[in-house]
């Protein structure tokens, strides 16, 4: 396990230095994602400019949000994106083959094989937003709630990175339907910059016990913010929500390894 | 000892069918045919340690499959099949670590990195020691002559070069049986001859058993001992070259471009095997050098090319004979 | 010139090649409801706290939702990737050498990769937001029909406009790879700026008062903003006719533009001798 660790490390550092031989582009893609999340925020920001506060819920409480999911969400594209450029990079090009006659673990070969560096920009968009927020909403810190923050962040990882792993299982069957795990991932993304009570109560409830989306970036949030929850949940389940996220990464793992076995015995 | 053996070896699949044309498009909207196709039926063949055995037959005939079975990353339908005593998809990561594979079509190294640092990677990967590792790698850098370009960009490679460093990396583990699938494929005449040259030297030096898939002729000519002939999913022959040529003919092609297509012998129709104006091709059996000299004597010839047929003909014969025998 | 066969071919070529996507096309649909949804509910909540009266009615961004969900395709967000292909593989030059005006050739390829996957895809979409929403109990999100016949008919005409608009973008954005094959620095632009500045993120009306003259002036508006706003009467039939010349007036604009940067280009390809 120990070397299985440092090879992810050390074939990650690779694809890095790879990716570093096109600089010029790098830079232009950092950018893009930089400025893409700008443009998307600043239609947040218009919104809130015209309606003020949605009830509980000023503009700095959804930059709080907002800022959190974008940082997870593109730390997910930066250290896994082996799993989301799957279709294209590995099955239709027919190297995976190649990974599978490697004698190690074929989910670090896949996750280290490319990095989404790019998303950097994203990054950068997401903490501005976030140290926005943390100027703006002054929160009363206690061990509980920074502990309850990173937990939940974690789990936050651990769903995305998830999802990314179902996208990239759901390519040894077909990669025409991949635009509807970007539902879940670039949707999920979507739907948790605002929270999850704004909406229908079928589809929260979906995002909570399907999807546990919610169970990281909503239930946990509200609890360090300290708003107002009309879903009526309790204190306790707030704090043990982000749980959820890691049964649901289970899964996703246990999909994976069905997913290679099938592609041993259909080899398409 | 035999070192691979496989045993009524059987793999289908089922294939999705798109009609063409506008409508079929449209249908496809709606249903989906399937068809079952069988890669490989029934087959069976053992290999011992250090043979050198090439595996041939037209595209589809089911090499790949062969091939992607014993490295372990098809399971079979049907029928048992051992490689070092282990069953490859069964014990993946203990198998791999004990074997090399080339794909002649795509590289295993890193496009961006030179060529040097995809090794030293592939080290990590196989969890080989560092003075073993540096004793192998300088050995087949030095047997391959890969040394003026190590710290190449992959992707800044001749196609030959890439083959040669290919190679060399599947050897790095050291392992005991190597598979290679259409080392030769796409290589210009000089470089094949090399990688030829590597194939067999490497085999001998290093005690490693090969199985190569081409669809070569010459490849096999040049490097194996022994060849085993698949077509549609068939075992069609396991034997020697020998054995090959003294069943089914030992043809060559003579290709004769005439000087002027007056006054040309219409004879021999039975051994043309194509004819245009100023083009003749025949296949010749027996006595290739007295028929030479009648050709030079009777045509009026601007110039004349010897070779083998390609392995298309050679099986299709095979086959045909096959047929009326049974 | 050639006779208008040459760019049928074409049109009917891409069709082919998008129809035997079916599955891309089911899964391309569920999407397409699921972002509508979704921005339906996070502006329903907008509404439901706003203090003012906002500038349009929640009617209008209904239909502005959905009709920018419906002809997502159509926009010029993305970009033919084949063609960015066809300038990094030196193909271009092949391009050139057909016997077919460059421009218009490009602009039959662009248009049929714009509609032809969005006609196929806006059906069930439609029919969606249409029929199925109220059934399940959300009158309210649905799409209802033009305001009057009149605003269909007027929407009819500025959909053209929006079609029009959106190739002559793309192929602004195409012909710029002739002098920069890192032209994804005007690609990445336009992928921030063109959903902003049409009102596909969020309807133009709502952004701030003092941002409007500006929002009104630029090209882009002609995307969505000014058809969506014809079909819901958000646009009174009075300015329709000034609102669709502004869209026809840049639609000539941009393609008198790309006409002339494909004169150059290709003069200074032939200079380079190919």
């Amino acid at each position: 396990m120990i070397h299985a660790i440092g090879l992810f490390g050390r074939l990650y550092l690779t694809s890095i230095r790879a990716k570093m031989q096109y600089r010029a582009a790098f830079i232009l893609l950092v950018c893009g994602t930089f400025f893409i999340g700008a443009m998307e925020a600043l239609g947040i920001w218009a919104l809130f400019d015209r309606f003020g506060n949605l009830g509980v819920w000023s503009l700095a409480h959804v930059a709080f949000l907002y800022g959190t999911v974008n940082i997870v969400f593109s730390s997910v594209d930066i250290t896994a994106r082996g799993f989301d450029t799957f279709g294209a990079g590995l099955i239709q090009t027919g190297q995976f083959d190649r990974v599978l006659v490697r004698p190690t673990y074929v989910a670090i070969l896949v996750a280290s094989r490319d990095v989404g560096l790019h998303q950097l920009g994203r990054l950068l968009q997401g903490l501005l937003v976030f140290a926005y927020a943390l100027y703006a909403l002054d929160i009363d810190w206690t061990v509980g709630k920074v502990l309850l923050y990173v937990f939940a962040v974690i789990g936050m990882y651990v769903f995305f990175f998830g999802i990314q792993i179902i996208r990239a299982t759901m390519c040894f069957w077909t990669i025409e339907t991949l635009e509807l795990v970007n539902m879940f991932s670039h949707g999920g993304q979507e739907t948790a910059q605002y929270p999850m009570s704004i909406y229908n109560e079928s589809f929260t409830k979906f995002f909570t016990y399907v999807i546990p989306l919610a169970c990281v970036a909503y239930f946990p949030i509200v609890a360090v913010l300290e708003v107002d929850e009309p879903l009526g949940s309790t204190m306790l389940f707030q704090y043990l929500s982000p749980l959820a996220a890691f049964v649901f990464f289970g899964c996703c793992l246990f999909f994976w390894f069905f997913g290679v076995k099938r592609y041993q015995s259909t080899g398409s | 000892m035999s070192i691979i053996q496989v045993e009524g070896l059987t793999k289908s699949f089922r294939i999705a069918e798109r009609k063409a044309g506008f409508f079929g498009a449209v249908s496809g909207l709606f249903s989906r045919h399937y068809r079952n196709v069988e890669a490989l039926r029934d087959v069976s063949f053992e290999i011992n340690a250090g043979e050198l055995v090439g595996y041939i037959g037209p595209n589809g005939a089911g090499k790949s499959t062969t091939i992607k079975i014993l490295a372990g990353i098809l399971v079979p339908s049907s029928g048992r099949c051992e490689v070092n005593g282990r069953v490859p998809w069964r014990q993946r990561r203990d198998h791999v670590a004990s074997i090399g594979v080339v794909f002649g079509q795509r590289t295993q190294l890193w496009w961006d990195l030179p060529v040097i640092e995809s090794f030293d990677l592939l080290r990590d990967i196989y969890r080989v020691s560092q003075d073993r590792y540096v004793a192998t790698r300088d050995e087949l850098i030095e047997l391959l002559d890969l040394r003026d370009f190590l710290d190449t960009p992959v992707r800044q490679l001749s196609l030959g070069q890439r083959v040669r460093c290919d190679i060399a990396a599947s050897l790095l583990h050291e392992p005991t049986i190597v598979f290679l699938d259409e080392p030769t494929i796409g290589l210009d005449a000089v470089s094949q001859l090399s990688v030829r040259a590597f194939i067999k030297q490497i085999a001998e030096e290093r005690h490693v058993t090969v199985l190569l898939t081409t669809h070569d002729l010459d490849d096999i000519e040049a490097i194996c001992d022994r060849l085993i002939v698949i077509n549609d999913g068939n075992l069609l022959l396991d034997g020697t070259i020998d054995d090959l040529r003294s069943r089914y003919g030992d043809g060559r092609y003579i290709a004769v471009e005439l000087e002027s297509f007056k006054d040309v012998p219409h004879e021999h129709e039975d051994l043309v095997v194509e004819r245009s104006d100023s083009h003749i091709l025949f296949c010749i059996e027996n006595d290739v050098p007295a028929f030479i000299n009648h050709v030079l004597a009777e045509y009026p010839v601007k110039d004349l090319l010897v070779t083998h047929p390609p392995i298309e003909r050679v099986v299709a014969s095979m086959y045909q004979t096959e047929r009326i025998a049974s | 010139m050639i006779s208008w066969r040459g760019y049928l071919a074409v049109v009917v070529a891409r069709f082919r090649v998008l129809l035997q996507y079916r599955a891309a096309a089911v899964a391309g649909i569920v999407t397409q409801i699921f972002w509508g949804c979704i921005k339906i509910m996070v502006l329903a909540a907008f509404f439901a706290v706003a203090v003012e009266t906002p500038p349009m009615t929640f009617e209008a961004v209904v239909v502005y939702i959905w009709l920018g969900q419906v002809f997502l395709g159509l926009l010029p967000w993305n970009h033919d990737s084949e063609l960015e292909e066809l300038f990094r593989s030196g193909g271009v030059a092949y391009e050139l050498l057909r016997p077919l005006d460059l421009y218009w050739f490009w602009f039959a390829r662009t248009l049929a990769f714009r509609t032809a996957p969005t006609l196929l895809r806006m059906l069930p979409g439609t029919l969606f937001a249409v029929a199925i929403l109220p059934v399940i109990g959300l009158p309210e999100w649905a799409l209802t029909a033009p305001a009057s016949v009149m605003h269909g008919l007027v929407f009819l005409v500025s959909f053209i406009g929006m079609v029009l608009l959106s190739c002559a973008v793309s192929i602004l954005i195409s012909i710029s790879m002739f002098w920069m094959l890192e032209a994804r620095g005007l690609v990445v632009i336009t992928t921030g700026v063109v959903p902003v500045l049409s009102g596909m993120v969020v309807p133009l009306p709502l952004f701030p008062d003092w941002a409007q003259p500006f929002l009104q002036a630029q090209p882009f508006r002609g995307l969505c903003d000014v058809p969506f706003r014809l079909y819901s009467g958000d646009i009174p039939l009075e300015l329709a006719g000034q609102e669709i010349a502004f869209q026809f007036a840049w639609v000539l604009v941009l393609i008198l533009l790309g006409y002339a940067l494909i004169a150059h280009a290709r003069k200074r390809v032939v200079v380079q001798g190919g």
